[in-house]
C-alpha cells in the first residue's frame, strides 16, 4: 500500500476577520479565514454580486483549474463569460466553508492554545450551516456589497442558501436552492453516519490526530466517499455508465483503481463500476481532510431550518421579499422531489415569490454539476427575470 | 394571447395580486407582469411549460389545482384565475371553494356543455357529441366534469358566491353577445367566462 501525503492547505487568496465568529454552539472562534475566489466585476451600484455556496466536499475554485487537482472548476459549465451565470453580467463569489480543509479555518487550521501551536484537529468547535453562511456574510461586507442579487448553491449548497434566506433575507434579493432540502433526513444523517464510521475506523485516525504522525485515514476516508458516491447517482445512471461489464485481472495496473484501497484477490475480475469507485475514493483522500469530513456532515445533519420555528417551516419564510426558485431532479434520491415540494408548499404558504422546476433526468443528485440543458435555461432565465423584476438592465 | 386571456386581463385591476392557476405557457401572467403591473404568478402541471414559463424569468411553480391550493394561506391574492381547466380538476367545486377562500376574487372561465351543437349531436345520434371544442372521445377526455353556464349559476349560487360579471365567449375568446338570457348564452356560447366574489 503506498503512502498518501497529507494534504497541505496550500495557498489560497484569503479575508482574515481578527475578530471572529461566535458559534451556534456558544464557542467563539478566532480570528477565522475565509478563502474565496471572485469572478468578473463588480459594478459600480455593487448590485450585481451573485453568491455561489459549495456543496459538501466542493470549494471556492467554481470556475478556474483547482489548484491541487489540476482539474476544471467544478460549476465551470455554469459560470463564466457568457454561460447561464454570466461572468460578464455578474460579479461571482465563491468562498470555501467555515470547517473546510481549503483555505477557510476549519479543523487542519494551526490552533495557538498557550504554548501548544498544532491544528485543531477534532477539537475543532462543532459547527452549523448557520455558522458557515455567518462567515460568509463576513466575507460579502468585507468586499463592501451591502446586498447580494442571488445566492445559488446545490446539495449542502442549497441548505445555505436556504439559511441565508431566514438569516440575511435583506441582503439578497433572490435565491436558487437546488437539490436540497429544508431538513436532513434521517436517511441523510443515516449516511453521513456510515461515512463517519468508516473514517474512525480507520487505524490510521489515530483518534482525529493523524496529522500529529503524518498519516492520513486514507481508506475509511475513501469507503466513506465511495458509499456517499452511491448516493450522488441512480441506479438508472450506474447501469448506463458501467453496467456489468467487468475489467478482467482486477485492478493491478488499472488507472482507475487507488493503490490504497485494496482489491479483494480472491474475487479475481473486478467490475467496472467498483473500479469506479475505487477511483472516486482513491482521487477524494488526496484533496479532502479526515476531520473536515467529520465536521462538515455533522453540520449539515443539524440542519433543520424550522427548528428556530417551532418546527414551522413557513413561519421561517413568513413576510419574505426574496425571489425564490427551488429546483430538484427527477432521479435524486438523496434529496428528491418530495423534499423540495415540502419547501415550495412552505414557501406559498409565506406567500414568497417562487418558481419550482423539477428536471426530468436519470443522472440522479449530481445532476446539478452535469449537463442538463433544462438547468441552464432555467438559472439563466430566472436570473433574467429577476433582473427585470428589480428594473436592472 | 387568446383573446379570451384578453378578456381575462380587463378584468384585472392594475397593481393587484394575481395566482394563475393552469399558467400554460405563462402568456397571461408575463401580460400581466408587463401591462398592468401585477404581481402575477402561476401553477402549472405540465413541466415542460414550467420551464419554459421560468426560463422566461417568470415565477411558476409545479403543481395542481386539486392538490397545490390548500397550501396557500387565506386572502393571499386579490384574483385566483382559473382558464379552460375547472371540467378537468378532480373536485371542481372544492377547487372554486380554495380559490375563493386563497383570493378575493374568482375568474373562472370553462367550455360550455350546453352548446346547441353538442345538445343536437346527442339527440340526433345517440353517441358522446364532439365538437371543436370537446374534441376527445369519452374514453380519452381530460375533462370528466363538464358541465353548462347554467349548472355553474346553479353552483355559485348554492355556494354563496357573487357573480360580478360573466359573459359567454366563442372558441376564438371573443365575447358573445348573450349576456342579457342566461339561456340564450347557455345555448350558443362556447365558453363561459366568470368574475366571482367570496
Amino acid at each position: 500500500m503506498d503512502s498518501i501525503t497529507p494534504l497541505t492547505i496550500g495557498e489560497h487568496r484569503l479575508a482574515r476577520f481578527p475578530e471572529g465568529l461566535t458559534l451556534d454552539c456558544g464557542k467563539h472562534l478566532a480570528p477565522i479565514d475565509v478563502a474565496y475566489c471572485t469572478y468578473g466585476q463588480l459594478s459600480h451600484q455593487r448590485d450585481n454580486a451573485i453568491l455561489i455556496c459549495h456543496a459538501f466536499t466542493g470549494d471556492q475554485y467554481v470556475a478556474e483549474t483547482h489548484p491541487l487537482t489540476g482539474k476544471p472548476g467544478w460549476w465551470e459549465r455554469m459560470v463564466g463569460v457568457g454561460k447561464p451565470i454570466d461572468t460578464d453580467k455578474f460579479f461571482v463569489i465563491c468562498s470555501n466553508v467555515l470547517g473546510g480543509c481549503m483555505g477557510s479555518t476549519g479543523p487542519m487550521s494551526i490552533h495557538e492554545d498557550g504554548t501548544k501551536r498544532e491544528p485543531w484537529g477534532t477539537d475543532f468547535p462543532p459547527i452549523t450551516i448557520r455558522d458557515m453562511v455567518r462567515a460568509q456574510c463576513k466575507l460579502v461586507r468585507y468586499l463592501g456589497i451591502d446586498k447580494l442579487f442571488a445566492v445559488i448553491g446545490g446539495s449542502m449548497g442549497g441548505m445555505q442558501v436556504l439559511e441565508w434566506t431566514v438569516t440575511y433575507p435583506k441582503m439578497m434579493l433572490a435565491a436558487i436552492p437546488i437539490a436540497t432540502a429544508p431538513f436532513h433526513s434521517a436517511q441523510n444523517i443515516a449516511f453521513n453516519e456510515v461515512g463517519r464510521q468508516a473514517i474512525i475506523a480507520d487505524p490510521d485516525w489515530r483518534s482525529g490526530r493523524y496529522w500529529h504522525e503524518g498519516v492520513v485515514p486514507a481508506r475509511g476516508l475513501a469507503v466513506a466517499r465511495m458509499m456517499a458516491h452511491i448516493t450522488y447517482l441512480s441506479e438508472k445512471a450506474l447501469m448506463r455508465k458501467f453496467g456489468r461489464r467487468v475489467r478482467e485481472g482486477g485492478s493491478s495496473g488499472n488507472k482507475f483503481t487507488g493503490n490504497f484501497i485494496g482489491h479483494i484477490p480472491l474475487f479475481g475480475d473486478i467490475f467496472e463500476v467498483e473500479s469506479y469507485l475505487h477511483y472516486q475514493g482513491s482521487s477524494f483522500v488526496r484533496r479532502f481532510d479526515a476531520n473536515s469530513y467529520l465536521t462538515i456532515t455533522r453540520a449539515m445533519d443539524w440542519f433543520d431550518l424550522a427548528s428556530d420555528y417551532d418546527g414551522e417551516l413557513t413561519v421561517a419564510f413568513s413576510g419574505t421579499s426574496v425571489l425564490f426558485c427551488v429546483i430538484s431532479f427527477s432521479s435524486d434520491w438523496l434529496f428528491p422531489t418530495s423534499a423540495a415540494r415540502i419547501l415550495v408548499r412552505a414557501l406559498n404558504q409565506a406567500t414568497a415569490n417562487v418558481s419550482f422546476v423539477e428536471i426530468e433526468t436519470d443522472k440522479g443528485h449530481d445532476a446539478f454539476l452535469l449537463d442538463e440543458p433544462d438547468l441552464d435555461r432555467t438559472i439563466r432565465g430566472f436570473l433574467r427575470g429577476v433582473a427585470e423584476h428589480v428594473g436592472l438592465y | 394571447m387568446r383573446l379570451d386571456q384578453t378578456l381575462i386581463a380587463e378584468m384585472i385591476k392594475p397593481g393587484t395580486r394575481v395566482l394563475d392557476i393552469g399558467s400554460g405557457d405563462g402568456a397571461l401572467i408575463d401580460h400581466l407582469f408587463h401591462y398592468r403591473g401585477c404581481d402575477a404568478r402561476g401553477i402549472e402541471i405540465n413541466m415542460k411549460l414550467v420551464t419554459l414559463s421560468v426560463a422566461h424569468g417568470l415565477p411558476v411553480v409545479h403543481g395542481d389545482a386539486d392538490h397545490d391550493l390548500a397550501y396557500y394561506s387565506d386572502h393571499a391574492f386579490d384574483y385566483v384565475v382559473l382558464q379552460r381547466t375547472l371540467q378537468a380538476v378532480e373536485r371542481p367545486r372544492e377547487v372554486l371553494r380554495q380559490m375563493l377562500r386563497i383570493g378575493r376574487y374568482a375568474i373562472v372561465s370553462f367550455p360550455n356543455f350546453g352548446h346547441w351543437q353538442l345538445r343536437l349531436k346527442l339527440l340526433l345520434n345517440g353517441r358522446m357529441p364532439t365538437t371543436a371544442v370537446w374534441c376527445k372521445p369519452w374514453y380519452e377526455t381530460p375533462n370528466i366534469h363538464p358541465c353548462t353556464i347554467r349548472d355553474f349559476f346553479a353552483l355559485c349560487h348554492q355556494d354563496g358566491y357573487t357573480i360580478e360579471k360573466w359573459m359567454a365567449v366563442n372558441e376564438e375568446g371573443e365575447s358573445a353577445p348573450w349576456r342579457r338570457s342566461v339561456c340564450l348564452a347557455n345555448l350558443f356560447g362556447e365558453q363561459a367566462l366568470f368574475l366571482l366574489r367570496r
